[in-house]
């Protein structure tokens, strides 16, 4: 299993990424080298081998269902590259 | 002698005694940055500082850290001042609120200077080349590099533009630019140290991190910004050790585990001959030491870079040009394209490279050939390290293969860059502490640096070890002559 053009192509797509053709056909060549190397993963038996996803043994950590204080609209919206009243602005979502 | 080439506790003594005053500090820093720093470009964002918004800080001397300016790393964010983590995709950023660990540094008297050190663009690469703002360079040669991606902080450091910083390590961010700048740096344990307000890269393996010029400095900083933080779901309710208190305690009969797999082809033949030295310095210091395997170490890097590129590729979503940053402007767009645009036009090569291997990764078909596998073969990492921590209280290792290499080198072969962070790597991948300090030089005046890692909260020992080796040896006291 490896990485070609057309996969790379679909991904970016999934990545919301916009690449130029120059900068596909450089990312397919250099990450077929990385996947080869990472292949070599498949070297090992991992048949009963449990998966870490976290170094910690903790799951779901709750807390209390309180109100509290969140920053303020304006601040939040402070660093926006486009808004109207309190709302970030984006283009036109339904035609 | 300068204040700005001053520890922490050298500058808390004539702060005390009121020979100097808080300003003092700062001036002789940045007086120190328009100096060298065009050389090294340790820092981001020079050119806007308006000396002085820091100094607005009232600070109280009776406060362990009052007056003592800290640097901070481009991603970690400081309420009001620019935290773009190197990238265009976050211009102009200005975070709403402080990061938990600028909030304890603060309460705790520290200044938190304006101006940001410089990294690898979202903490992606080895070199601190990948960066928006261009190369930092190495203090000691400024015609190698400074390490990465904390490379800006590392530098700082070492030029003495800085008194103390603040990095972040994911895959050796912190040691890596700490040992090829020749200044101690450490990554705490996984859930030590809060995460809230650090911009995420790979959530599961993440840590800040001080890195000082000794290793008293670094335990100061730790005590301050260790702890369990409700904004940060993963950090650990455990009481946070008094860590400057072991500082000086002997290492007589501690077991220190030297892995034969650390020391195997790749390694720099100088570099392996200072790190043997050093394993007899600790020897003579009372340790014992004891040969282990660590058998999954040659898999470690291939693990890394699926799990942490997954992990970032569903971190950087976020990027997209609505809440912050940089957006792709045009009105004939629909939602998707400026997405896309924006996406493509601001993120730089690694960052596209990183996120589209994540993706890939994680796609329909591919999850359990990489993903899946990758997360069971961190399983036998950790378990590795298991083994050898039930009869051994330490391991030591050379923290880089090799010493710093040449601006340029390996910046157009990315996989020749991931392998620079061999030995790094799985201290993150298995939550466990390590610290890098200075341990010698190579012929051509390099810095080389000596890994200590340790089980799961256990800093303390750490600390301990590498006080231990640094009051026997002169390297922290050596200077780059720039």
């Amino acid at each position: 299993m490896g990485i070609d053009k057309e996969t790379v192509k679909y991904v970016a797509n999934l990545a919301r990424i916009e690449l130029r053709d120059e900068e596909l056909k450089r990312l397919s060549e250099q990450l077929k080298q990385i996947i080869d190397f990472i292949d070599k993963l498949k070297l090992l038996d991992i048949k009963d081998v449990e998966p870490t996803s976290h170094i910690l043994p903790m799951s779901n950590v709750l807390r209390d269902d309180q109100p509290r204080e969140s920053l303020p609209i304006s601040k939040t919206l402070e660093c926006a590259p486009a808004k109207e009243e309190n709302f970030f602005l984006v283009p036109k979502v339904i035609e | 002698m300068e204040l700005n080439t001053l520890t922490i506790e050298v500058l808390r003594d004539k702060l005390k005694k009121k020979e100097i005053t808080a300003p003092d500090i700062l001036n002789s820093l940045y007086k120190r940055i328009k100096e060298v720093d065009k050389k090294i470009n340790a820092y981001v964002r020079v050119k806007d500082l308006k000396p002085g918004n820091d100094q607005f800080f009232t600070f109280n001397p009776q406060l362990p850290l009052g007056g003592i300016p800290v640097s901070v790393k481009d991603n970690i964010c400081t309420e009001g001042y620019n935290t773009e983590c190197c990238s265009k995709i976050l211009a102009g950023f200005k975070p709403p609120y402080d990061a938990t660990v600028i909030k304890k540094l603060k309460e705790a008297g520290a200044i938190i200077l304006e101006i940001k050190t410089n990294m690898d663009e979202f903490a992606f690469g080895s070199s601190t080349e990948n960066s928006c703002f261009g190369t930092t360079a190495n203090p000691w040669n400024i015609n190698y590099v400074a390490g990465g991606s904390s490379g800006g902080s590392a530098a700082s450091v070492a030029a003495d533009e800085a008194i103390v910083a603040l990095g972040s390590d994911t895959g050796g961010s912190i040691r890596q630019p700490a040992s090829f700048c020749g200044v101690v740096g450490l990554k705490p344990t996984y859930g030590r140290v809060s995460r809230y307000g650090l911009i995420a890269f790979a959530s599961s393996l993440d840590q800040i991190g001080p890195i000082t010029k000794d290793v008293r400095d670094c335990a100061i900083i730790m005590k301050i910004i260790s702890g369990y933080d409700p904004y940060d779901s993963t950090s650990v309710n455990l009481e946070v050790p008094d860590y400057p208190k072991v500082l000086g305690m002997d290492i007589k009969g501690i077991k220190i585990a030297v892995p034969k797999e650390y020391f195997v082809e790749g390694i720099d033949p100088e570099v392996k001959k200072i790190i043997q030295e050093a394993i007899e310095q600790l020897r003579e210091l009372g340790a014992q030491i004891k040969e282990v395997c660590l058998p999954h170490t040659e898999y470690a890097v291939a693990v890394y870079y699926i799990i942490a590129t997954a992990e970032a590729s569903s971190n950087l979503a976020r990027f997209d040009g609505v809440q912050y940053g940089f957006r792709f402007s045009n009105s004939e767009l629909n939602l998707i394209q400026m997405y896309k645009k924006t996406r493509g036009a601001g993120f730089g090569q690694e960052a596209k490279r990183r996120i589209i291997l994540g993706t890939f990764a994680l796609s329909y078909g591919y999850y359990e050939a990489y993903y899946l596998r990758a997360l069971k073969v961190r399983t036998l990492i950790k378990k590795d390290f298991d083994e050898v921590f039930k009869d051994c209280d330490c391991i030591v290792t050379p923290t880089s293969p090799t010493p710093a290499f040449k601006i340029g080198e390996k910046i157009d072969d990315p996989l020749k860059m991931y392998l620079s962070d061999i030995y790094t790597i799985s201290a993150n991948l298995a939550g466990i502490p390590a610290i890098s300090i200075p341990c010698g030089f190579t012929k051509d005046g390099l810095p080389v640096g000596l890994q200590i890692l340790a089980k799961a909260f256990n800093e303390e020992i750490l600390f301990r070890v590498a006080y231990a080796y640094e009051q026997a040896t002169p390297w922290h006291k050596m200077k780059p002559r720039l």
